[in-house]
């Protein structure tokens, strides 16, 4: 293991994030107390409860999954899609450092730097709602799964994405819909039947459902399959870095 | 000499189709400089960039330090620095950041000293805290050197480092080069500048389309190739030449005021004096007399011309 060169890259990619604050970490949390606002506050004093849960501590722990799901993506992309796109990626690719150890660089400072907009965003929560935390080791477990499934998901773009349209186009287009019709905002319960069957084709109702069950233990699907997908996932992830470090695909060719 | 990187029957065909590479064998001894001369699209920064790990190669092999460099990556990335032909930089960087990053990443433990002493090398100490996107062209070009340079390499490539580099660093960059060799750095440069080549360099190879054409040590091969021409200022103009001197490789130029004489490396000099001689039994008197050697241009120009 070149632990010299996975600090590098690491230690590198995090001082992007403090070159970047503002963008990085203060848009994030404007971003989610605006939700706060408008759907916590302003709406969500309409909404009784959900579940036995105030309606501002139900969409809590969505709204972290959403830009946790949002940030790792594009962290994980932009990491390796910059050097690529500025050429830079030649000395890593030039160096003697195993993918594996270029993996474990960008994708541990892109989790890391979605794990701790995360902590920030939850921090912003508890100022304007109740939060309780019912199995804090099952919630870190989740965020951390989660952080580093969905940055490896990123990294995988960014060696896929030929242009800027490409790199955006998942996180854009994608990634928000499928959280806002992943139970972010509402248990698929609400939903009529036929809804909620279809809600079960999407990823990220596992991972707000989970991840919720962990403050409130209420869940749409059981919080162990919520895992086994995540941990599924992750496989899938690796699977795809595997193939593309094995081939080269995009990198080396 | 011991061969450092030993490249056997390389081939290289992209994904779409284009065959860089077309069977390269070559021997790059070790401490030697070595210039690769060739067209833009002759495969140099493709070999360069299988040597480096850059690319796959195809088919065939290459050992750099006795080690495959598919294989055994690490060992032989270790040995290599890479001066790649394109000013790439992370824009946002300072020169320092950066340069401490590049020996990181070859897993080399922090070694400021060292780092200091490679940026004074490069006349960068001052603009250390400098960002890189601040910096000139050649500034940026020192970086990119400097980044190579800062794990301490055994091999240093260096794909067209004096493209778009004015006089005076190319200059230094050649001293740098010179002061490297004597540290006992082995030394590859593409380029087509040949005058780059001529100045520096112990072994030339010529590239064209994906075949190295020749491999020589450059003296040799000035030697071998080379064509010299004497020139005769003639004191009074010829119409025709003697018969005398049709042994001779001899035209007339420039309405008969001077006499070119062309011969081949060594073994046309001894006709010189019986030229000469002969010359003066004719009573024929010159007024001025110069001789030119061809240069490594020349004959790169006919190489690659004779190929195309």
């Amino acid at each position: 293991m070149n632990f010299e060169a996975i600090k590098s890259i690491y230690v590198f990619e995090m001082a992007r994030l403090r070159r970047t604050l503002l963008q990085s970490v203060i848009s994030p949390v404007i971003t989610t107390s605006l939700y706060f606002i408008v759907f916590g506050t302003a709406i969500g004093s309409r909404i009784q409860t959900v579940e036995g849960v105030s309606y501002g501590s139900f969409i809590t722990p969505g709204l972290i999954m959403l830009t946790l799901l949002t940030q790792c993506i594009s962290n994980g992309s932009i990491g390796i899609y910059f050097p690529k796109f500025t050429g830079t990626i030649y000395e890593i690719l030039s160096a003697p450092v195993a993918m594996t150890e270029i993996i474990i660089g960008y994708v541990g400072a892109a989790a890391t730097k979605g794990l701790i907009i995360g902590v920030i965003i939850l921090a912003t929560a508890s100022f304007f709602v109740d939060i309780r935390i019912a199995h804090p080791f099952m919630m870190v477990l989740f965020l951390v799964l989660t952080a580093i499934t969905f940055s490896m998901f990123g990294f995988i773009i960014g060696i896929w994405a030929k242009n800027f349209e490409q790199l955006n186009i998942i996180p854009m287009l994608v990634v928000p819909p499928l959280t806002f019709l992943g139970g972010s905002f509402y248990s698929i319960n609400m939903l009529p039947p036929f809804w909620q069957t279809v809600s079960h084709f999407n990823p990220v109702l596992y991972l707000v459902s989970g991840f919720r069950w962990s403050f409130y233990e209420i869940a749409d699907v059981n919080p162990m399959i919520s895992l086994g997908m995540v941990g599924l996932f992750l496989v899938i992830c690796l699977s795809i870095l595997g193939w593309i470090f094995k081939t080269g695909y995009r990198l080396r060719n | 000499m011991a061969s450092v990187v030993s490249i056997d029957k390389l081939t290289k065909t992209y994904e779409n189709g284009f065959q860089a590479l077309k069977g390269i064998d070559l021997e790059i001894e070790e401490g030697e400089i070595l210039a690769l001369l060739g067209p833009n699209g002759a495969g140099k920064t493709t070999l360069i960039s299988i040597i480096c790990g850059l690319v796959n190669p195809s088919t065939g092999k290459v050992l750099v330090g006795g080690k495959d460099v598919v294989r055994d990556f690490r060992q032989t990335r270790s040995l290599i620095g890479l001066v790649p032909q394109e000013l790439t930089t992370d824009m946002f960087e300072t020169v320092w950041n950066t340069v401490n990053f590049s020996r990181g990443v070859y897993g080399k433990k922090p070694n400021p000293a060292l780092v200091e002493s490679v940026l004074k090398e490069l006349s960068l100490w001052s603009k250390k805290d400098n960002m890189l996107r601040e910096l000139s062209g050649g500034m940026k070009r020192r970086v990119m050197i400097a980044k190579a340079l800062a794990h301490e390499p055994q091999i240093l490539f260096l794909d067209e480092p004096t493209a778009g580099v004015d006089v005076n660093l190319r200059r230094e960059m050649w001293q740098l080069v010179e002061k490297l060799r004597a540290s006992g750095v082995t030394i590859i440069l593409t380029t087509h500048y040949i005058e780059e080549a001529e100045e520096i360099a112990d072994r030339v190879g010529v590239i064209n389309g994906g075949k190295l054409l020749l491999i020589e040590k450059k003296a040799a091969l000035m030697k071998k190739l080379g064509r010299k021409q004497l020139r005769l200022e003639l004191s009074e103009p010829l119409t025709a030449l003697p018969a005398s001197l049709a042994v001779y490789n001899l035209t007339l130029a420039d309405d008969g005021t001077a006499l070119i004489h062309e011969y081949q490396g060594e073994e046309g000099q001894g006709a010189i004096a019986s030229l000469l001689s002969t010359l003066a039994a004719e009573n024929i008197h010159f007024r001025d007399l110069s001789t030119r050697q061809s240069s490594l241009e020349d004959i790169f120009v006919a190489l690659v011309g004779e190929d195309a």
